[in-house]
């Protein structure tokens, strides 16, 4: 077979290219110019803050959602064109769980299988599978209204595997789930990309897309404002970094050891009696500055490796923090939400 | 072919969807037929005396009038329905599904014309047992009923169109509701037409309620005229009438509503 679309050796199962979607008349941009594109059995982590312009992406991807231009496709077939054939080969599970609240799971999955015409023998039989992979068997019978918000997800997410999709649409999957529900969503989440399916999703959090994306792309006010692997994406921000809060006595000792350790200099917030610095070694950096100061019987009050955040992330490439893109964007948005923060 | 095929069994699905609905929370169905027998015996006792010199009493007279304002509400019982789907996301996965895009509003559209039929079974017997006796035949009584259900499947097509433009379930559902409410009462359901103001009576005589009050009351073989003039053509062809405004309302909205289902956006 001859690959349809194929840049870069590889195959691309999604390709959007110039991407423009506005509302009210032109004066909110959702979709400003975006480009992206996923490579066959790859997972692609979407990264924006509220407002960003993810769910309109998946929107676009999943046929929901005419853009005002630029074109796309999934599975090399165009979804303006021919939205029909891309509906066949997607799975798409967006951003609050759609499902019919007074059925069961069993009865939502069994409808939503006979829609995608299986038979009803075999639309049974899918629907007990997928609901024994999910850990949902339990609840089959119950009223989607008794499921908690975890439970949910995972339905809805089942709903969207019925036809073991080509491409599978995530938007914000973990979004309002407990730790708990956010790491079995996780684990559901990798076994799908195991099984070779190829994956977009959005997520608010760096870590979720660190743990589940091959690739990254970090967009902001409908615009890709950086892409790469996450650790590529890391590096850009400075990876983690050390924070020691110490007595105002020992700082300059402190910072010594701290900035020959981490191999780079340190920041000191003097009110706070801070000292952060970057640092490559993460944990074993922080044993041994936990050491080196013991040994110079300096106490630290407070110690702490932080992880780059999607707020460093937008920090250090925009120079801004995350906001919500407000609607009048064409004015400077940022700052009335900062003087508001603490 | 097999698309033509498709389309029928996608929308069946939707429709089953909505008998299971009714499954699982039975007081739907119940409230839906207590209302309007409720209705019966409001209007049966304490407007009961109205019907003097009518053979067979004013209960003869109302059946049909509250026959046709029961499926009129039809139209805000659809439109509710999609709403509220249109708020859960549902009608956004139906969306991404690989079917036909008619599907979803003809499931709906025929899930309440099935609730319809039941509904419709229910008063009747209870119009039996406080007095209600068509007197024509078998045929011409089950041509009243056909033609009530064609009326409720026809303004079901203004309900869904209502439902995907609207933004908020309860917002259409009242404003559907203050729309058809008035309606059935600007017509010669309950009372006759000639003791309303002359523009009132105007409009009475060309408002579809009445003429399917009058087409109905005809098929059960009660012949009555209404509006200013006797000899208007609505109130001497009730049936042709109220057959036409049923085409003309399905001609404009059934494609509306497929076409507007097509881009329907959450929000
Ligand atoms: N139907 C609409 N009408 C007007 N503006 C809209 C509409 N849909 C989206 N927008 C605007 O487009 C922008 C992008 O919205 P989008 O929903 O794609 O963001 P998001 O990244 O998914 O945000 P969140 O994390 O909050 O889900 C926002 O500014 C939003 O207000
Ligand atoms: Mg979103």
């Amino acid at each position: 077979m001859i690959a349809p679309l194929a840049y870069d050796g590889a195959m691309k199962s999604v390709i959007a290219e110039n991407l423009v979607k506005t509302y009210r008349n032109g004066q909110v941009k959702a979709l400003d110019n975006l480009s992206l594109d996923v490579e066959e059995g790859t997972v692609l982590g979407v990264l924006g803050p509220n407002g960003a312009g993810k769910t309109t992406t998946v929107r676009v991807l999943s046929t929901l959602l005419k853009p005002d231009s630029g074109h796309a496709t999934v599975g090399g077939i165009d979804v303006v064109k021919d939205p029909k054939a891309v509906r066949e080969i997607i799975g798409l599970s967006g951003q609050y769980a759609a499902l019919d609240e007074t059925l069961t799971g069993w009865d939502n999955l069994v409808m939503f299988g006979r829609l995608y015409h299986l038979s009803g023998e075999q639309a049974r039989v899918r629907a007990k599978e997928l609901l024994e992979q999910f850990s949902l068997t339990d609840s089959a019978h119950r009223p989607i209204k008794t499921f908690s918000g975890g439970m949910r997800r995972r339905l809805d997410l089942a709903a969207s595997l019925i036809v073991r999709p080509k491409v599978l649409f995530l938007d914000e999957p973990t979004t309002g789930l407990d730790p708990r529900g956010r790491m079995e969503m996780w684990e559901v989440i990798q076994s799908l990309v195991k099984d070779g399916v190829t994956l977009l999703l959005t997520t608010q959090y760096l870590e979720e897309a660190d743990q589940l994306a091959d690739d990254i792309v970090v967009i902001d006010r409908g615009q890709v404002i950086a892409r790469g692997s996450s650790d590529q994406l890391k590096a850009e921000v400075g990876g983690e970094r050390l924070e020691i809060v110490v007595d105002e006595s020992d700082i300059d000792a402190a910072r010594a050891v701290i900035e020959r350790i981490a191999g780079a200099s340190s920041v000191v917030d003097q009110g706070l009696r801070k000292i952060s610095a970057p640092v490559r070694a993460g944990t074993d950096s922080l044993i041994e500055v936990v050491r080196e100061l013991d040994a110079l019987k300096i106490h630290p009050l407070d110690l702490a490796l932080k992880r780059p955040s999607l707020d460093d992330v937008f920090m250090s490439i925009t120079g801004h923090a995350a906001e919500e893109a407000v609607d009048d964007s064409a004015a400077e948005p940022t700052k009335k939400k900062k003087g508001g923060r603490k | 072919m097999s698309s033509v095929k498709h389309s029928v069994s996608d929308a069946l699905v939707i429709t089953k969807r909505q008998l299971q609905q009714l499954v699982r929370v039975p007081e739907v169905l119940i409230f839906n037929t207590i209302q309007p027998v409720m209705f019966v015996l409001l209007f049966r006792y304490v407007f009961g005396g109205l019907g003097v010199g009518i053979p067979g009493g004013y209960v003869q007279l109302l059946m049909p009038g509250i026959f046709v304002q029961t499926v009129t509400f039809t139209l805000a019982a659809t439109a509710q329905g999609l709403a509220q789907d249109m708020e859960k996301g549902l009608i956004d996965r139906f969306r991404s599904l690989p079917i036909s895009r008619s599907a979803v509003v003809m499931g709906r559209t025929l899930g309440d014309g099935l609730l319809n039929i039941v509904v419709l079974v229910v008063m009747g017997v209870a119009g039996y047992i406080v007095g209600w006796r068509p007197t024509s035949s078998l045929l011409h009584i089950a041509a009243g009923f056909i033609l009530l259900l064609f009326f409720g499947y026809a303004l079901s097509w203004c309900g869904v169109f209502a439902g995907l433009i609207s933004k908020d379930a309860r917002v259409v559902a009242n404003v559907s509701f203050l729309f058809t409410f008035p309606l059935t009462f600007l017509s010669n359901a309950f009372a006759s037409t000639t003791t309303m103001p002359k523009p009132l009576q105007y409009f009475a005589e060309w408002n579809p309620v009445s003429t399917m009050v009058a087409a109905t009351r005809q098929l059960f073989g009660f012949h009555n005229t209404f509006g200013v003039t006797a000899h208007s053509y609505p109130s001497e062809h009730p049936i042709v009438t109220s057959l036409f405004y049923m085409v003309v309302l399905m001609a404009i909205f059934m494609p509306l509503s497929v076409r507007r289902y097509k881009s329907a956006n959450r929000r």
